[in-house]
């Protein structure tokens, strides 16, 4: 069924400008209530699921799971521990904002089981931060960093993003220069991309003069994978670089196409079955995922069960987001027929354009074909 | 019948005058209309015609009327069609009248249109007298109307007849003055059949249907008629009148209008302007002005989705059935598949069709640019017609080539003068007068290439003049004239629904502007696009789209893998949209951006 849970914390200080996902402003609201209803959708959840589930990551995502005080965290994971089998050395995340902890805070989530830290530092521009709409300073975000490795964090991740309003290539380098001098474990790259519905949308029309161009947002790209890439950090997915042995082993699930269960009001669930996989979510109402808990039933919606065609199409389309590609091997022992009989012409014109390459293993894409991923991905949808 | 007492009559307006609904008030008036029946603009059939406020087909209605002398009459309003593409169908039908209603809006005065018709009507000798209609609007000016009739077109306008359709105001003397200003039709009822073919419309039960004005003789039912342009005979099946209604009657006599259904199949059999004769008893010359009409300007239509070719083919059969006019042909280009060609008298009949293939039949369809039909002489002496850019032959065998020439009847408000002027030497017009018609309306008269006027002209004239200008044209000859094809070029490919034939002085300028909408409307593709127009071999213009570098999805939140999906497949999904030149994806819009020049 699954391997590995996420919990969803749909709350933030402040509304970040550019953010699309499911987020709302805390604004006084209880969170220990919230966290009970998760603590109860998890209860319900272990109940209709036989047998116990083995766990090897935990992750909480948001929104901003930092908001929740680390005795709730501890309660998740302990709830987590206790309905499931939790691996021994179980990767548990937390995303954290810069502008929401201290020391003491810090160190209280540590000791409630985190092991492994993910740090929303975004720029170490103040310009750019105050444009995205961040709570925090660069200032703030180097003291939160240093705060964890106090606390006793070895695996910690930042996240960076480029492309923004106003930013140039030698901005972009010494926004690099700034993330290696923190030394973090694990660096995400992301593209800013003017997601529809957000004030950025009404903020910068496609194509404005004050957003970096194609050719100057690939060349960002590009520089981050040659910086990085020498200082040591592996570029192991798209947006996702680690020194060794520090991958996202939470994330990387997601492309291996892992079981994961999804708690918390919008998250999103994956489970494996008999069947090519089962994706739901849960309502992103908070009123309706409440209501529906305090009824004993599961809030979940959009439940699709995969086809063949769906999870090979997926087993491409997450696999090739990898470095190591999809390997030959794994595709006929999960679909018991070759990948190149399946997509053997796709695969061949993408090897023309130099898009993927091969070898005796598998396929996996080239540098060109990282940026122009949605390109390749799409011909092997159904 | 006694033909003292019949007045046939039609209504020349301006659209937007109120012909329509000044039509709607003496079917009323007159009891043709009841309450029951009585749908607003009953004389416009289609629902496009309506929301247009144009005609396309005549129609034609039999009121009867006891005047005030105490007598009854009989009048026939005999509708003309409403647009400059239709002017040999309005002089037809004109002449099967003996006088007009010329209906002037209060406020709006004296229209380019309504003077080309009323010129059509007076030279068709027809007694034309003024309504002045809308007289309710805050903006009537109706002694600056008269004086402006008197001024422009020259007809008496003292006892015009102010009147509101709308509220139906001056309807009883519009009567009045039809029965007394009307002359009543002469001819000679015992005389051989003489009759005007004025229209004639398809009908799936009935066949074709003909509307006939009798000059001379009489027509019954059964007779053996004959159609004198074609020497085609067939037995009037049934003779009657619209009341509106069809109505049948033993017999028409001359003097009368009303129609003939004789099994006729094919519309094309049953020009409009032909004379209808009786076989055994033929009258001996036919009537004047029969013209054979042909489409003056051509574009390929092309379904988007290549699935509804057979849809396309089988909508165009239909339209074709009732629209003589219109013609068709199957076409294949490289870029768009397969589609038809289609000739059209003109760019609104051209709009009328298509919006008719979208709407009534669900169609999706690509327009390429219209084209006009050009004359191509051969060093070898072969002269021939082309109408697509495609047909034209090498430069160098090629002597010279000749393009049809209009001349254009603008009319606006003189602080316009200039803009238009400018328009019409842009367009290579010649200017062949300037007249002021009153101290602030200008009739500005062109010579004008129609390749110029198909293109953009309406619209460019329109946004010049705020929408106050109205444009008439009548078509004038060829002319030699220095055209080139102009081939666009996509990596290297001619799409050859992107050719056009235009003057060579247009050309550079044209290249590079079409080249540069392309680049705007083509995405970035997975290598460099190179879009050229090109001279022959020579090219002229050239834009390059790059190649596509980055194309990644953001972060992917909480492992929310069904949104990552679903963008993909929305990209996807947009290429199922594309046009496909070579290996290089192009969207309908550029196919589109010929149509439009700045």
């Amino acid at each position: 069924m699954f391997t590995r849970l996420y919990i969803h914390i749909p709350y933030c200080q402040r509304k970040c400008p550019y953010c699309a996902f499911f987020s709302e402003e805390i604004a006084g609201t209880d969170l220990n209530a919230y966290a009970s209803l998760v603590q109860h959708e998890m209860h319900l959840t272990a109940q209709a699921t036989a047998p116990r589930q083995k766990l090897e990551s935990i992750y909480f995502g948001g929104g901003t799971p930092s908001l929740l005080d680390p005795h709730l965290i501890a309660a998740l994971i302990r709830q987590a521990g206790t309905l499931f089998e939790l691996a021994d050395d179980a990767e548990i995340t937390l995303e954290a904002n810069p502008g929401t902890v201290d020391f003491t805070r810090l160190a209280g989530f540590r000791q409630a089981g985190v092991t492994r830290l993910s740090l929303g530092i975004q720029s170490f521009d103040d310009r750019m931060l105050h444009e995205l709409g961040r709570i925090h300073t660069s200032q703030q975000a180097r003291e939160a960093f240093a705060a964890a490795r106090q606390a006793g964090f070895d695996n910690i991740g930042i996240d960076l993003i480029h492309a923004l309003p106003g930013q140039t290539g030698p901005m972009w380098r010494t926004e690099l220069k700034q993330a290696l001098n923190l030394a973090p474990e694990h660096i995400s790259i992301y593209g800013l991309t003017i997601e529809e519905g957000t004030p950025f949308d009404l903020r910068y029309d496609s194509g404005s003069p004050l957003l970096p161009d194609e050719d100057m947002a690939a060349e960002m790209f590009e520089a981050a994978d040659d910086v990085l890439e020498a200082k040591g950090y592996g570029h192991y997915e798209i947006a996702n670089y680690a020194r060794a042995g520090f991958r996202s082993r939470h994330n990387s699930g997601y492309w291996k196409r892992d079981g994961y269960l999804g708690l918390g009001a919008g998250a999103h669930s994956f489970l494996r079955d008999a069947g090519h996989g089962t994706r739901f979510s849960n309502s992103a109402d908070l009123k309706e995922y409440g209501a529906a808990l305090l009824n004993n039933t599961l809030p979940r919606q959009g439940i699709m069960k995969l086809t063949r065609a769906d999870a090979m199409a997926e087993f491409l389309f997450l696999g090739l987001r990898m470095a190591e590609g999809v390997e030959f091997e794994s595709f006929e022992r999960e679909f018991k027929t070759g990948l190149e009989d399946v997509f053997g012409r796709e695969i061949r014109q993408l090897l023309e354009r130099e898009l993927l390459t091969e070898d005796s293993f598998g396929i996996r894409l080239t540098r060109r074909g990282m940026l122009l991923s949605n390109q390749v991905f799409q011909r092997f949808l159904p | 019948m006694d033909i003292s007492k019949i007045r046939n009559f039609s209504i020349i307006a301006h659209i937007d005058h109120g012909k329509s609904t000044l039509a709607d008030r003496l079917l009323e008036f007159t009891g043709a209309l009841s309450d029951r029946e009585k749908q607003d603009q009953f004389l416009d059939k289609m629902d496009l015609e309506r929301e247009r406020g144009i005609t396309i087909k005549a129609q034609t209605v039999r009121l009867n009327y006891r005047s005030d002398d105490g007598n009854d009459y009989i009048l026939n309003l005999i509708d003309t069609p409403g647009h400059v593409d239709f002017t040999y169908e309005v002089s037809r039908s004109l002449a099967a009248c003996e006088g007009g209603l010329l209906v002037v809006d209060a406020s709006q005065g004296v229209e380019a249109q309504t003077l080309a018709n009323v010129y059509l009507a007076l030279d068709t000798n027809l007694e034309v007298f003024p309504v002045i209609n809308k007289i309710d609007l805050p903006a009537a000016d109706p002694e600056r109307v008269k004086h402006e009739i008197e001024e422009i077109i020259g007809i008496d306008a003292h006892d015009a007849v102010l009147a509101s359709a709308k509220e139906g105001i001056g309807t009883h003397e519009i009567l009045e003055q039809i029965v007394r200003k009307i002359p009543a039709p002469s001819g000679d009822k015992t005389a051989p059949l003489k009759a005007l073919l004025f229209d004639s419309w398809y009908d799936q039960y009935q066949g074709v249907i003909i509307l006939v004005r009798l000059f001379d003789g009489t027509l019954k039912k059964g007779d053996k008629i004959q159609l004198m342009s074609t020497n085609k005979a067939y037995e009037a099946l049934k003779v009657g009148i619209f009341s509106p209604v069809m109505v049948e009657v033993p017999q028409l006599t001359a003097g009368e209008v009303g129609f003939v259904i004789a099994g006729i199949k094919d519309v094309a059999d049953a020009k409009v302007g032909d004379t209808v004769t009786l076989l055994n008893r033929q009258c001996l010359v036919p009537l004047d002005g029969f013209k054979e009409v042909k489409p003056m300007v051509f574009s390929g239509l092309y379904p988007i989705d290549t699935a509804q070719y057979e849809q396309l083919r089988d909508a165009l059969a239909k339209l074709k059935l009732n629209d003589s006019s219109f013609s068709f042909e199957p076409e294949t280009s490289v870029a768009l598949g397969f589609g038809f060609r289609c000739g059209f008298l003109g760019l609104l009949h051209m709009e009328i069709i298509q919006e008719r293939l979208e709407r009534e039949f669900g169609l999706d369809l690509i327009t390429t640019a219209p084209t006009v039909v050009y004359r191509v002489h051969k060093l070898s002496g072969e002269v021939f017609s082309i109408q697509s850019a495609n047909q034209m032959p090498e430069l160098q065998s090629t002597e010279f080539l000749e393009e049809p020439f209009i001349l254009a009847h603008i009319h606006v408000p003189n602080e316009f003068v200039g803009g238009v002027l400018a328009l019409c030497e842009d367009k290579r017009g010649v200017q062949r007068e300037i007249k002021y018609l009153t101290q602030t309306r200008v009739m500005i008269i062109y010579e004008l290439p129609l390749n110029e006027i198909v293109l953009d002209f309406y619209d460019r004239l329109k946004s010049i003049t705020k929408g106050y200008a109205s444009l008439d044209y009548e078509h004038l000859e060829y002319r030699r004239s220095d055209l080139v094809r102009m081939n666009v070029m996509i990596n290297g490919e001619v799409v050859d629904a992107l050719s056009l034939i235009l003057h060579r002085e247009k050309a550079y300028f044209r290249g590079r502007d079409l080249v540069s909408k392309m680049k705007e409307l083509i995405s970035r593709q997975m290598f460099e696009v190179a879009i050229q127009a090109a001279i022959g071999n020579k090219v002229i213009a050239r834009e390059t789209v790059k190649a596509m570098r980055k194309d990644v999805l953001a972060k992917c939140y909480g492992g929310d893998i069904t949104r990552k999906r679903k963008l993909l497949e929305k990209q996807k999904e947009g290429k199922k949209r594309m046009k496909n030149v070579g290996n290089v994806e192009l969207p309908q819009e550029a196919f589109l951006a010929i149509l439009k020049v700045d």
